[in-house]
C-alpha cells in the first residue's frame, strides 16, 4: 500500500506534469531543431511566433464559442488550430521574405541571421500585445479532468490522490501524433527528403535539382505548424500570457542544444530531458520517501529539495553548460553549436 | 523681468494661504497590474468624497477640488515613482490619496513625496515596514497594518481548528511582511507552520510551487498573494493536484475574481479583509450604489476616508499647504469633537470653520493610531455556495 501510495505521489506532482510540460518543450524543440537543421540559423523569434499563433487559437476559439460550436469533452480550441496555423504560416512565410531572403541571398553568417531574428522577435513580441493585450486569457473549456483526486481516492481506497487532467493527456497525445507524422514525413515524402538532403549538404542539393526557396517555404509551414501548436498547448494546459511565451524560449532551446541542435530526435529527448529535470531538482521528496522508507526520518522542516522552485528557470542554464563543456554537440550527436 | 517674476512668486504665495481656487488631488493607483480589479472602485471612492467636500463650496473659501489620477502600477516601483513625480511637480497636487501597494508606496513615499513635502494617505499599503518609517510626519494610511492582520487571522483559524498551515507568499513588501506577521502570530498561538514559501507573481504554472506546499503539508493553505495574479494560480494548482482543500484568504485574494475563478471549488475557505461595520459604512453603500458604482469593493471605503481626511485637514489648518496640514491630519481623525460619518462632509467644513472640532469616523470607523494608522477592524469572510459571505466584524 504504501508503495502505491509513494507511486501516485510521484506520478501526481512528478510524473504526470513533468510529461505535459516535456512534451510542449519537445514539440517547441523541435520547431527550433528544424530551423536550424535546414536554415541554417537559431531562431529567437521562436517563443514570441507561438505566442502570436496561440493569440490567433485564442481569437478563433472565443468566435466558434460565441457560435456555439464545441466539440464537446474536447476544448474547441483544436477547432481553430488549423485555420490559426494557416494565418501563422502566412505570417512567417512574410517575414522570411521581408527580412531572412535577403540575408540568405547575401550568403550572410550564421550570427547576422541570429541577430536578425531577435528584430523579429521584438515586432512578433508587438505584435501579439497589439492583438490581444499582455493580460493572461483563458481559452479551455471541455472536460477538465479525465480522473479528479476524489475520484481517483473513491476508486481505489488510497491516501493519496492522483488527478489527470484532460489536457495533460491532450497535450502528450497529440504531441506524440505530430512527432509520428513528422518523422512519417521527413523520411518517407519526397518533399521531406528534398529538405534532408538540403539540410546535409546544400551545394549537393542544389546540383540533384531541388529548389531550395521551396525547401525553405516548406520548412517554415511546418515550423509554423509545429509553434501554434505546442504554444496552444501550453497555453491550454496551462496558462496564456504572452510574456510566458518569451521565457519558455530558454529551455527550449536548453532542449535543442542538449538534445543535437539539427537533430529531431534529440530534439524530443532534450524536450523531455529538460522538463524531467526541472521538475525532479526542485520537488521535496519527502512524502516519496516517507512512504518507501517510513523509518527514515529526514527531521522536522526538511523536506528533502534539492533546489527552491524559484530556481527552476537555473535548471535550464546549468544542463546548458553542462552538455556544451562536455558534449558540444548533444546527446543525440547534432551539429556543433 | 526680475521684478516681474518675484511679482509672480509672490502673487502665488498669497494665492496659496487665501482665496478660492482649483486644488487639485492627486489618486495613485495601480490601475494596471495584480491589482487592477480593485482601482476602480478605489479612485470612485475617492473620487466621491473630493466631489461631496468641492460641491458643498465650504472649503477654504469656497475654493473647488480636482482629482488628477495616475498609475502605481502596483508592482513597477520606478513606475509608481516617475508616477507620483508627475503629479506632484507637473500637476502640482498638494496631498496623494496612495499608493496602493506597500513596495511601490514606499518608492513613491522616499523618493518623491517626501523630498517635496506632499502627504500621503495610502487607503490599502498595508506591510508593517510602513509602522516606522522615516516619513517627516507626511505618511498616513487608513487601512491597517498587516502585522495586525496577521493575529487576526491567527485567531480566526484558531477558532475554526486549525492547527498547522502551510503559507505561499507573492514575492514582494506587501507578502513578505503579512506572511511572517501571520507566522508569528499562529506559532506564538500554539499553531505550526509547516513551510513559508515565496511565489513569484506571472507565471504560467504554479505546479511546482503546490508540489513543494502539498509535501509540506497542513491542515490549510494561507495564500498571501493577488487574486488577478499567482494567489489565484497557486490555488488553481492546489486544487488540480488535490494538494489542499481548505484555504485562508488575506485581503489581496477577496475579491470578486475569487468567486469568479473558483466558485464552488473553495467552499469552505475563509479570509478576512479590512473593512468595517456599522452606520458609516451602510451610509458609504448606499451612497456609492446612488453614484454608480459598487461600495463594497475592496478599499473603496478606505479610499474615501482617505481623501476626506486630507480635506477635512486642510480645512482644519485653513490652508492647502502640506507642511501645515499634515499636523491636522490626527486631529480631524480622532477624539474630541463632533462624530463625522460618511454624507456629513459638508457639515464637518461648517463646523471647522466656525472653529469647532471634529472627530471623522467615516466609512471605515476611523481612528489612527501610532505614527498615522488605522487601528483596524477585519471583517471575517468565508465561502458558502461558491460566493464571498460575511460572517462577522473583529
Amino acid at each position: 500500500m504504501d508503495i502505491l501510495n509513494a507511486l501516485v505521489v510521484f506520478l501526481n506532482f512528478v510524473f504526470i506534469p513533468a510529461a505535459a510540460y516535456g512534451a510542449q518543450l519537445a514539440l517547441g524543440a523541435l520547431g527550433v531543431t528544424l530551423i536550424y537543421g535546414i536554415l541554417r540559423f537559431s531562431n529567437f523569434a521562436h517563443g514570441d511566433t507561438m505566442a502570436f499563433g496561440t493569440a490567433i487559437v485564442i481569437l478563433l476559439t472565443w468566435g466558434l464559442q460565441a457560435l456555439g460550436v464545441s466539440i464537446q469533452p474536447l476544448p474547441t480550441a483544436l477547432l481553430a488550430l488549423v485555420p490559426a496555423i494557416a494565418l501563422t504560416a502566412v505570417l512567417v512565410l512574410v517575414t522570411d521574405r521581408l527580412v531572412y531572403r535577403f540575408y540568405r541571398k547575401q550568403k550572410a553568417a550564421p550570427i547576422i541571421f541570429v541577430m536578425a531574428s531577435v528584430g523579429v522577435m521584438f515586432v512578433m513580441n508587438g505584435l501579439t500585445r497589439l492583438l490581444i493585450g499582455v493580460n493572461e486569457q483563458r481559452m479551455d473549456d471541455g472536460a477538465r479532468f479525465i480522473i479528479d483526486v476524489r475520484t481517483f481516492r473513491e476508486m481505489t481506497g488510497l491516501t493519496e490522490g492522483l488527478a489527470l487532467r484532460s489536457t495533460q493527456a491532450l497535450t502528450v497525445g497529440l504531441a506524440f501524433v505530430v512527432m509520428i507524422a513528422l518523422f512519417w514525413f521527413l523520411n518517407r515524402t519526397r518533399s521531406g527528403k528534398a529538405m534532408r538532403a538540403y539540410s546535409d549538404n546544400e551545394d549537393l542539393a542544389l546540383l540533384s535539382g531541388i529548389d531550395p526557396e521551396r525547401v525553405v517555404r516548406l520548412t517554415w509551414i511546418i515550423a509554423a505548424g509545429l509553434m501554434v501548436i505546442a504554444g496552444s498547448l501550453y497555453g491550454l494546459d496551462k496558462s496564456y500570457r504572452p510574456f510566458n511565451y518569451f521565457q519558455i524560449l530558454l529551455p527550449i532551446f536548453a532542449a535543442a542544444i542538449v538534445g543535437g541542435l539539427g537533430n529531431p530526435l534529440g530534439a524530443i529527448a532534450g524536450g523531455f530531458l529538460v522538463a524531467f529535470s526541472e521538475v525532479a531538482v526542485t520537488y521535496p521528496w519527502v512524502r516519496v520517501v516517507g512512504y518507501l522508507a517510513p523509518w527514515y526520518d529526514p527531521g522536522q522542516g526538511n523536506l528533502m529539495q534539492l533546489l527552491g522552485t524559484e530556481y527552476k528557470f537555473a535548471v535550464s542554464f546549468v544542463i546548458l553548460i553542462v552538455v556544451l563543456l562536455f558534449r558540444p554537440t548533444g546527446l543525440f550527436r547534432g551539429k556543433s553549436v | 523681468m526680475k521684478k516681474f517674476l518675484l511679482a509672480t512668486a509672490a502673487s502665488a504665495l498669497i494665492a496659496g494661504s487665501a482665496g478660492a481656487e482649483d486644488i487639485k488631488l492627486g489618486i495613485s493607483l495601480g490601475f494596471t497590474g495584480p491589482l487592477e480589479s480593485m482601482a476602480p472602485g478605489m479612485q470612485n471612492g475617492a473620487e466621491l468624497a473630493i466631489k461631496e467636500v468641492s460641491d458643498s463650496g465650504l472649503l477654504l473659501d469656497g475654493s473647488t477640488v480636482s482629482a488628477v489620477t495616475g498609475d502605481s502600477t502596483c508592482i513597477d516601483a520606478a513606475a509608481a515613482t516617475a508616477t507620483v513625480e508627475r503629479l506632484i511637480t507637473a500637476e502640482g497636487v498638494r496631498g496623494i490619496i496612495g499608493g496602493m501597494c506597500s513596495g511601490e508606496t514606499i518608492a513613491s513615499l522616499e523618493n518623491v513625496a517626501r523630498p517635496n513635502g506632499v502627504v500621503m494617505i495610502s487607503p490599502s499599503a498595508t506591510s508593517p515596514a510602513l509602522s516606522d518609517m522615516e516619513d517627516d510626519g507626511l505618511f498616513f494610511r487608513t487601512s491597517p497594518s498587516d502585522a495586525r492582520q496577521g493575529e487576526v487571522m491567527a485567531q480566526i483559524m484558531q477558532e475554526r481548528g486549525i492547527q498547522s498551515a502551510a503559507i505561499t507568499y507573492t514575492n514582494n513588501d506587501y507578502g513578505k511582511g503579512l506572511a511572517d506577521s501571520f507566522q508569528a502570530a499562529f506559532e506564538a498561538a500554539g499553531g505550526t507552520v509547516t513551510t513559508n514559501a515565496a511565489h513569484d507573481d506571472g507565471k504560467a504554472d504554479y505546479s511546482a510551487e503546490v508540489a513543494a506546499l502539498a509535501a509540506a503539508g497542513g491542515d490549510a493553505l494561507v495564500v498571501v498573494g493577488y487574486v488577478d495574479q499567482g494567489g489565484s494560480g497557486v490555488v488553481r494548482a492546489a486544487l488540480d493536484t488535490g494538494a489542499f482543500e481548505t484555504f485562508v484568504f488575506p485581503d489581496g485574494m477577496v475579491g470578486s475574481a475569487l468567486e469568479a475563478n473558483f466558485g464552488t471549488e473553495i467552499n469552505g475557505s475563509f479570509g478576512q479583509n479590512p473593512a468595517a461595520e456599522g452606520e458609516g459604512r451602510e451610509t458609504f453603500l448606499s451612497m456609492a450604489e446612488e453614484a454608480g458604482f459598487d461600495g463594497t469593493s475592496a478599499y473603496s471605503a478606505e479610499a474615501y476616508d482617505a481623501a476626506a481626511l486630507i480635506l477635512l485637514a486642510m480645512a482644519k489648518a485653513g490652508t492647502h499647504d502640506p507642511a501645515t496640514y499634515k499636523d491636522s491630519i490626527m486631529d480631524v481623525a480622532n477624539e474630541p469633537g463632533e462624530q463625522i460619518l460618511p454624507g456629513q462632509l459638508a457639515r464637518a467644513l461648517e463646523i471647522i470653520n466656525e472653529g469647532g472640532d471634529v472627530d471623522y469616523v467615516g466609512a471605515t470607523n476611523v481612528e489612527l493610531i501610532g505614527a498615522g494608522e488605522s487601528a483596524g477592524t477585519y471583517r471575517e469572510i468565508q465561502i458558502t455556495d461558491g460566493a464571498i459571505e460575511v460572517v462577522g466584524y473583529r
